[in-house]
């Protein structure tokens, strides 16, 4: 069998068992919701069931878009956080919010789509803009701190919005905290949307991707157009970014994490590496969520809380592992 | 219940009449609590009740205390985690706080109606999922009528019931405020909500509480309600009497030039305990309370020996 067709089958599998045993993590601790009345049946098709899919398919975005910006950038430590994207993305939303209104997070199907409209917009230009900083993506120490300014920057931008609004530094703040414990059917749907949108661009993008990691002038003496194609992929890097942080505000680590994981077990083409990543992000995240919700039952710990304390733990290690392999 | 003795009207009038408006009050409730409700929250949504509700979460302090004034306390069945008064709340299942409650905990307390903060995105959620939410946030005095005002109309009780609490407020301030001693009339005033430094504007519910007792916030209307503060600018403004939680004492006089500030000086600073900090800090219904607070404050400022302001 094809290895890419069995991990992927293997991350399945997970994520589904793992979203099957989800169903039985909630407020009440490791349980199922006992009565078996409309109120219990909606506790689980209609909070537990979402949450998690919500959470893997935020996963998956952000594994995605780790991928997409690896890949684009032929740096294993380019990621939506250290590109700026995800600052950007959360700029969209803060001047949105300011613009609506803090209702906005109280609207509907549309409030919720102008919100992924604005995250995907402050995406692409802080991409864009760290691009500009860096001179494009040939120095590695550039792009990084150049990705590190704007997301400072753009960071900093946010909190005077919150400051200068202070009626909406309130909706921010439960904003800036990752959360999947909002998702809903209707976030489910447009997550998904979004994930089928973005991964069926970044898997039409993997040859790409291939030929750029050869190095540009190898890429383009191979046919490919490279700005147009750094252009496309830049797009689906803050689509996929904006969707997740649209829906589930900021979490760190996932979109690192994923692709190394993914990586760590062999080189690999892009079409099998943007794929394995997105359902390798989906688990991890799946996995984080469903210990957020029981660690401290029957109040919620923010996913993205969570995810910042084992992806970093996770980092430690791996430095730690590559310490010693030189050693 | 009325008395079966006729005989005894001259003596008994009076009661009788008094239970009789009594019941009548209570035919009115049951009237108004059977009939469908209709409110409208802070962002011009109509909420829609059929009947009064019996089961309700509270996910705001403030409102907490305001449903629990209101005499329908019992009917609440959760609140948030930082909703501490009355007393009988603190036995209540606690489901969160308001900005990160857990959603499944709240639908499982079977809530016919939440009432929430309009800031948090846990009201869309809830709503999706079928609850009646009402979405109140109050920052001023006026804010505080109207949700009060609103509470009682959606728990279906008498219209009297949210307007004898805010006359009870009103008088409470009132009575505050023959208790100021002249001296202590026009102090320049600072109020710390939280060692940022966040200080209370003259546009906050507390900066109007303190205009309505004839005191000088340091922070003009013109900064916002809760702005960031400059802490060069209480040194320059030099205030006469400090008001802030106990906690943040010590890093209020680390702070360079604030150790000197007579208003830092034992009787000159109000060091509030957490208690007492939540009365004047939470628009709620115990506005009343909290100007005793802050006149007590301002009396003892001028009459406890200490340095010349």
């Amino acid at each position: 069998m094809n290895p890419v067709l069995r991990r992927s089958l293997g991350l399945l599998l997970a994520a589904l068992a793992l979203g099957l045993l989800g169903l039985f993590a909630g407020s009440s601790g490791w349980a199922w919701p006992g009565g078996g009345d409309a109120v219990q049946a909606q506790i689980v098709w209609d909070i537990r069931l979402p949450r998690g899919l919500g959470a893997w398919l935020v996963g998956a975005l952000l594994g995605l878009a780790g991928a997409l910006a690896q890949g684009l950038f032929r740096n294993p430590l380019a990621d939506p956080y250290l590109l700026g994207s995800a600052s950007g993305a959360s700029l969209g939303v803060g001047v949105w919010i300011s613009w609506i209104g803090g209702h906005a997070l109280a609207g509907g199907a549309w409030a919720r789509l102008g919100m992924t409209g604005a995250a995907f917009v402050g995406a692409l230009l802080a991409v864009l803009l760290t691009l500009l900083l860096a001179r494009g993506v040939q120095q590695t120490m550039r792009l990084l701190l150049a990705g590190v300014v704007v997301g400072v920057v753009l960071g900093a931008l946010t909190s005077m919005l919150a400051l200068l609004r202070p009626e909406l530094l309130l909706s921010m703040q439960g904003f800036v905290l990752g959360s999947a414990a909002f998702l809903g059917w209707q976030a489910c749907a447009l997550l998904a949307a979004m994930l089928l949108i973005t991964l069926l661009g970044a898997l039409a993008m993997a040859r790409v991707l291939d030929a750029l990691a050869l190095g540009e002038a190898t890429a383009q003496s191979l046919g490919v157009p490279l700005a147009a194609a750094r252009l496309a992929l830049v797009s689906l890097l803050a689509l996929a970014t904006a969707a997740a942080v649209a829906q589930a505000g900021l979490i760190a680590f996932v979109g690192l994490a994923a692709p190394h994981l993914v990586r760590s077990r062999g080189p690999q083409r892009h079409a099998g590496l943007l794929w394995l990543s997105a359902l390798t992000g989906g688990l991890l995240l799946l996995a984080a969520d469903t210990l957020a919700r029981l660690v401290w039952a029957p109040q919620d710990v923010p996913v993205g809380v969570c995810t910042a304390v084992l992806g970093g733990a996770y980092l430690l290690w791996r430095m730690q592992a590559m310490n010693r392999g030189a050693a | 219940m009325p008395r079966r003795r006729p005989l005894a009207w001259p003596r008994w009038g009076h009661a009788a009449v008094q239970m009789a408006v009594a019941l009548c009050a209570l035919l009115g409730l049951a009237a108004q609590a059977s009939g469908p409700i209709e409110v409208r929250d802070d962002a011009a949504r109509v909420v829609r009740l059929a009947q009064a509700p019996q089961r309700v979460v509270s996910l705001l302090p403030s409102l907490t205390e305001s449903v629990c004034v209101l005499g329908a306390c019992e009917r609440l069945v959760a609140t948030d985690r930082y909703s501490n008064w009355p007393h009988a709340v603190l036995a209540l299942p606690k489901v969160g706080g308001g900005l990160d409650p857990n959603i499944e905990a709240v639908v499982a307390a079977r809530p016919d109606l939440v009432l929430l903060a309009s800031s948090t995105r846990a009201a869309d959620r809830l709503r999706a999922l079928g609850l009646t939410v009402l979405a109140l946030e109050p920052n001023t005095q006026a804010d505080a009528q109207r949700v009060l005002r609103t509470l009682g109309q959606a728990l279906g009780l008498p219209e009297a019931a949210a307007r004898d609490q805010w006359a009870r407020i009103e008088q409470g301030v009132a009575q505050a405020r023959a208790r100021l001693l002249p001296a202590a009339r026009g102090l320049r005033v600072y109020v710390e909500v939280s060692s940022t430094p966040h200080g209370a504007g003259e546009a906050s519910f507390i900066g109007q509480l303190l205009k309505d007792l004839g005191a000088h916030n340091i922070l003009p209307a013109s900064m916002g309600p809760f702005p960031v503060v400059n802490p060069e600018h209480v040194v320059q403004a030099r205030p006469q009497v400090v008001l802030v939680g106990d906690s943040s004492q010590a890093l209020m006089r680390a702070r360079p030039g604030w150790s000197d500030l007579p208003a830092m000086q034992a009787p000159r600073l109000c060091a509030l305990s957490p208690a007492q900090a939540d009365v004047l800090m939470r628009p709620g219904p115990r506005m009343a309370e909290a100007a005793q607070l802050v006149v007590d404050c301002l009396n003892r400022s001028v009459t406890l020996p200490g340095r010349a302001p």
